[in-house]
């Protein structure tokens, strides 16, 4: 019987819920680092004992922590991420330069063939490697020193470097995407960056044609089509087939195009999912109600799927890095709230059960299909 | 460090200093309660917090930046119902700490509402 583990990186701690692949009973375990805030935890597609967390706190700052058991004993492993060559300004909100500084890890990105390789995406905006299991860090400078670097703003969550997407099939070939400087791609492996924005439409800039400064939410790609990426983006949902080549809208019939999250189904690579939320400023389900969408066709045609979730009075939001799918013949999805629950659908988002109810925030939401 | 008549280095004197941690480090590098550190004299912050790092590697930029040293901005330095927080990380400690009487306290600053 395989099985299912789910992390849950949560405001104040981490948690693992685990089933068997029914999906229907769920254990969970925690709060790991209890007290800290963790973006991010995720499993090497290598080695499934091997997991990576980044909490981080205000007091402390960041550290990285490491588990070789399938989170059942924690490490703390390195966190210096220094800059790697000297820091030079970007803009703040008001347009005035200001200088690089580092914040905190958003994102980890575990290669999928060694599990001692992990990539990290940072705030203020930088890409890191580990070659040794997260002992030692050093900074990919190509992304920061990119010549639009001076020219990138900070989205309302900072500067943050959210999304790394390494290709299925190159494996010189990165994707990564930072709020408010819009999507970057590597085809080789990480040494030089094009930004790869055309077709973005982006109301909050003046430029629409802008090279840079649209606000990416989150990249997706199914393994089967690498020159295939969807995007949720600050508003609109868009695809590209190139490579990022050209992106073009494919929000077609949604009741919004605002949301944080996209995910791809893991055996139909033109099934994916989003949460609309109302708006930028109203950061929650459109009239109370929590909707997942699913499109069969790759975008522009949306099903609501609500069976089995709030379809009242419901406020939440779902962030850009809490939804995820597991690899399990009939797949599933999974996705986290800031009201603490976090939801399966143990069959493609036809339906829907809470399988945590009332942990902190959730941040961030991973899969691991087990054996 | 004191030298011999020979001109030989001896090795430096000890203090035994107590150092109460935050309970999110404490439960970071897996203590409770006081934590006891052997600091070579003269005993500062900055030969405390680097014990405190030494003993404790998992604790390496959490309470000071890595680099640089600096204090991060909500970690605060109490003992003898003293703020030390930013007198120099070199200056001696108050005696009832170098004597163990008093413990060297590192917290996190009121934040929250």
């Amino acid at each position: 019987m395989t099985g299912v583990r789910v992390l849950v990186g949560t405001k104040k701690g981490a948690f693992v819920l685990t089933s068997d692949g029914t999906r229907q009973d769920w254990t969970i375990e925690g709060p790991h680092f209890a007290g800290w805030q963790v973006y991010h935890m995720t499993g090497s597609p290598a080695d499934p004992n091997r997991i990576y967390a980044a909490p981080s706190i205000d007091w402390s700052g960041q550290i990285i922590q490491r588990s070789d058991d399938g989170g059942k004993t924690w490490t703390t492993v390195g966190n210096d991420f220094a800059y790697a060559t000297p820091v030079t300004d970007h803009l703040w909100y008001d347009d005035t330069p200001r200088p690089w500084e580092f914040k905190r890890i958003w994102h980890l990105e575990p290669s999928r063939t060694d599990p001692d390789t992990v990539y990290a995406g940072g705030e203020d905006a930088a890409l890191y490697l580990t070659k040794d299991g997260g002992q030692t860090w050093t900074e990919l400078t190509a992304l920061r020193e990119h010549p639009t670097g001076p020219t990138w703003h900070p989205g309302a969550g900072g500067l943050c470097l959210h999304t790394i997407v390494l290709d299925a099939a190159d494996p010189n070939r990165i994707y990564v995407a930072i709020s408010a400087a819009g999507a970057f791609r590597s085809d080789d492996a990480g040494a030089s960056w094009l930004p790869i924005n055309k077709g973005l439409r982006s109301g909050e800039i003046p430029d629409q044609d802008a090279e840079t400064g649209h606000c990416v939410h989150r990249i997706v790609q199914h393994p089967s089509r690498p020159d295939t990426l969807y995007m949720q983006k600050h508003w609109d949902v868009m695809r590209t087939d190139d490579a990022g080549g050209q992106w073009r809208e494919v929000s077609g019939n949604l009741p919004t195009d605002f949301g944080f999250p996209i995910a791809v189904h893991a055996h139909e690579p033109e099934t994916i999912y989003v949460v609309p939320i109302t708006s930028d400023l109203m950061h929650f389900p459109p009239d109370g109600q929590l909707r997942v969408y699913r499109s069969r066709t790759g975008g522009d045609e949306w099903e609501p799927l609500t069976k089995g979730l709030p379809q009242s009075h419901c406020y939440v939001n779902i962030l850009r890095d809490a939804m995820a799918v597991d690899t399990l013949d009939e797949c599933g999805i999974y996705f986290g709230t800031t009201g603490g629950q976090v939801y399966c659908s143990p069959d493609g988002g036809d339906t829907w059960t809470a399988i945590a109810h009332d942990l902190p925030a959730v941040l961030s939401v991973e899969v691991q299909t087990l054996p | 460090m004191t030298g011999t008549d020979s001109g030989e280095r001896t090795s430096p004197t000890y203090r035994q200093i107590r150092v109460v941690l935050p309970a999110h480090l404490k439960a970071l590098a897996k203590v409770t309660g006081e934590v006891r550190l052997e600091v070579p004299e003269p005993v500062t912050q900055h030969t405390v917090l680097t014990a405190v790092e030494q003993r404790y590697p998992m604790l390496l930029g959490t309470i000071r930046d890595r680099h640089t040293l600096k204090r991060r901005a909500f970690i605060r330095f109490y003992a003898c119902e003293l703020d030390l927080s930013n007198e120099p990380p070199e200056a001696p400690l108050p005696e009832p700490v170098v004597a163990g009487a008093e413990p060297y306290i590192v917290l996190g600053a009121v934040a929250g509402g």
